[in-house]
């Protein structure tokens, strides 16, 4: 079983923010897994999405149910083979997960960021994890990947740093979001700022947290997540207790609503309201096309990487169509892309479960790579 | 599907160095042809999953749509060769395929089996229909939904207004020229907008 450890690296230098605003003396978290090749030519940089951070895969010493959050993705045998490639997942700014965040004290002030902190975009995220890579000796990656948002920050790697990307691996994302999306995040942000707990963001200093706000943003979040399909097949209209109606408005009634309510009791435990307002504002904003006058073809231009672009047929949240103007606009640019579009139940979430095809096309995907880099067996599988 | 021979004399029919569409382009063997022997280079479209995953293995590009759904995302004269070979017949929309064809390519190149091939004849003749090493179905079980003849798809290139750059039969991987209608059992054409 792979032992993750996560590690951390301090940045003095201040980074400057596409807002305008900078930020200084942050830190990223970070854990990599497999061994950097002699020639350096096997790093693979993992980005993730919304509810995740740097702990990829495997699981923390003695800690046996602290897998990865794409662990079934990422591990010696696996697709992603970390007997063959350098992987590194690393945390982004405003994360409530180890990196520096809203929660952590800001040095001008000497009191926690709260609502202050920085508002970040996509390229933030991609500029600061470049540096953490200059750290790293890593002048080159064999390949970033991510999904979701992770995949756009994968994207924006190959459009920000295009020499330093061999590989793009995007998975159910999109070139930007749509205006239902954007307003799905809206409602999540207004359960949130408009819970009496969130004091403007700053309610660390009131000691609460606005866990009303977080746990409906989880809640609407989730839904969009899955399918109608999977829902009906999971809940139904399966009642929580026996077979009679309870006629009452208030108390949970049926399964779905049970598993909602724990779902959002789970998040408001470990989750920060500020990373969640933070982190879906950075989803809103992502648009690469906007500098180009709405053109994603131009937009796309920059980019010299090879891709592959993988869509679930069932995710509306960031659906197949999303990913095919992704495709075209590569085409246009006579760019090296595959494209697999899975026939997977699962919505959104499809891109962390497991679908034998969508396993088998990610694997054979980094297995050409791997030629390509002659990322050889460097450790065992044991 | 076309074997070998079949396909390595279609594959001649590729000039050097040309962007390449395959459209139907099963588990990437012509396009990675295409790609050592003759400096193409360029994508295979293809519907089924594990057609697509021998692509990315090989290191082809491929994109995973339904031929049926058109070629939308492609634009205009984008590619110097349109292939579709063995594709037309398995094709619900398969006319406007071939159009679709001509538009995005300079040069369109079909094959596919040629129902008249003479041993087909004696057997619809004999009052059945022909299973042949070309045509190996049952006609219960064939996915090929479009049987025409080698006069057939001459007929409908000129219906859709393209210009036949090239047409003749194939047979045991040898160009067929003369009564190609009869004497091949697959049927090339090759044509423009």
């Amino acid at each position: 079983m792979l032992i993750a450890t996560p590690q951390s690296k301090h940045f003095a230098t201040p980074l400057d923010l596409q807002s305008g605003a900078s930020i200084r003396d942050y830190s990223l978290s970070y854990e990599t897994y497999g061994t950097l090749n002699a020639e350096r030519s096997n790093a693979v940089l993992v980005c993730h999405a919304l509810n995740a951070s740097h702990h990829v895969a495997g699981v923390y010493e003695g800690q046996e149910k602290s897998a990865g959050w794409w662990d079934n993705m990422i591990g010696p045998g696996k697709p992603v083979d970390t007997d063959r490639f350098f992987v590194i997942g690393v945390n982004n700014l405003g994360s409530c997960f180890g990196s520096t965040g809203p929660m952590h004290e800001n040095p001008d002030t000497g009191r926690p960021y709260g609502a202050d902190f920085p508002v970040m975009t996509v390229e933030d995220w991609v500029a600061a994890q470049a540096r953490l890579l200059d750290a790293l000796g890593i002048d080159r990656l064999a390949a970033v990947m991510g999904g979701s948002l992770g995949g756009m920050q994968a994207l924006s790697w190959s459009l920000q740093y295009p020499k330093r990307v061999g590989h793009a691996v995007v998975v159910a994302s999109a070139p930007n979001l749509t205006a239902e999306n954007i307003a799905f995040n809206e409602v999540a942000r207004r359960a949130i700022v408009t819970d009496p707990d969130f004091h403007g963001g700053n309610f660390y200093a009131h000691d609460v947290i606005p866990k009303r706000g977080l746990r409906i943003a989880r809640m609407i979040g989730h839904i969009t997540y899955l399918s109608d399909d999977v829902m009906n097949e999971k809940f139904g209209r399966e009642l929580r207790q026996g077979m009679d109606l309870k006629f009452t408005t208030q108390d949970i009634e049926f399964q779905i609503e049970s598993y909602l309510r724990y779902q959002g009791d789970k998040f408001a435990e470990y989750f920060d309201a500020n990373t969640y307002l933070l982190i879906t504002r950075a989803l809103d904003y992502f648009d690469p096309a906007r500098s180009h006058d709405g053109n994603l073809s131009r937009a796309l231009a920059a980019a010299t990487a090879k891709f592959l672009l993988v869509s679930f047929t069932t995710d509306w949240r960031f659906s197949p169509k999303r990913s095919r103007e992704l495709v075209k606009a590569l085409l246009d640019n006579k760019r090296d892309v595959s494209y697999a579009e899975i026939d997977a139940p699962h919505g959104h979430d499809a891109f962390l479960l497991d679908d034998a095809r969508y396993m088998g096309v990610v694997r054979s995907y980094f297995e050409r790579i791997s030629r390509e880099v002659g990322a050889e067996q460097t450790g065992s599988s044991a | 599907m076309s074997d070998r021979m079949t396909w390595e004399a279609i594959a001649h029919l590729v000039p050097l160095g040309s962007r390449v569409l395959d459209l139907g382009c099963g588990d990437g063997a012509m396009l990675d042809y295409l790609q050592a022997q003759r400096g193409c280079s360029g994508y295979g479209i293809e519907i089924d999953d594990a057609n697509v995953q021998a692509c990315v293995k090989r290191g082809v590009n491929v994109i995973q749509l339904n031929l049926d759904e058109g070629l939308s995302m492609f634009a205009d004269q984008s590619f110097d060769v349109v292939l579709q070979i063995d594709t037309l017949q398995h094709l619900r929309n398969a006319e406007v395929v071939l159009r679709e064809t001509a538009r995005v390519g300079r040069t369109g190149i079909v094959a596919f089996p040629n129902f008249a091939h003479w041993p087909n004849r004696v057997s619809v003749l004999a009052g059945r229909m022909p299973v042949t090493r070309r045509l190996p179905y049952q006609w219960y079980d064939t996915p090929n939904i479009r049987v025409g003849t080698h006069a057939d798809l001459e007929v409908l290139a000129q219906r859709n207004q393209l210009q036949i750059l090239d047409s003749f039969g194939i047979q045991n991987g040898r160009m067929i020229r003369w009564m190609p209608n009869l004497l091949a059992s697959t049927s090339v054409l090759k044509f423009s907008r």
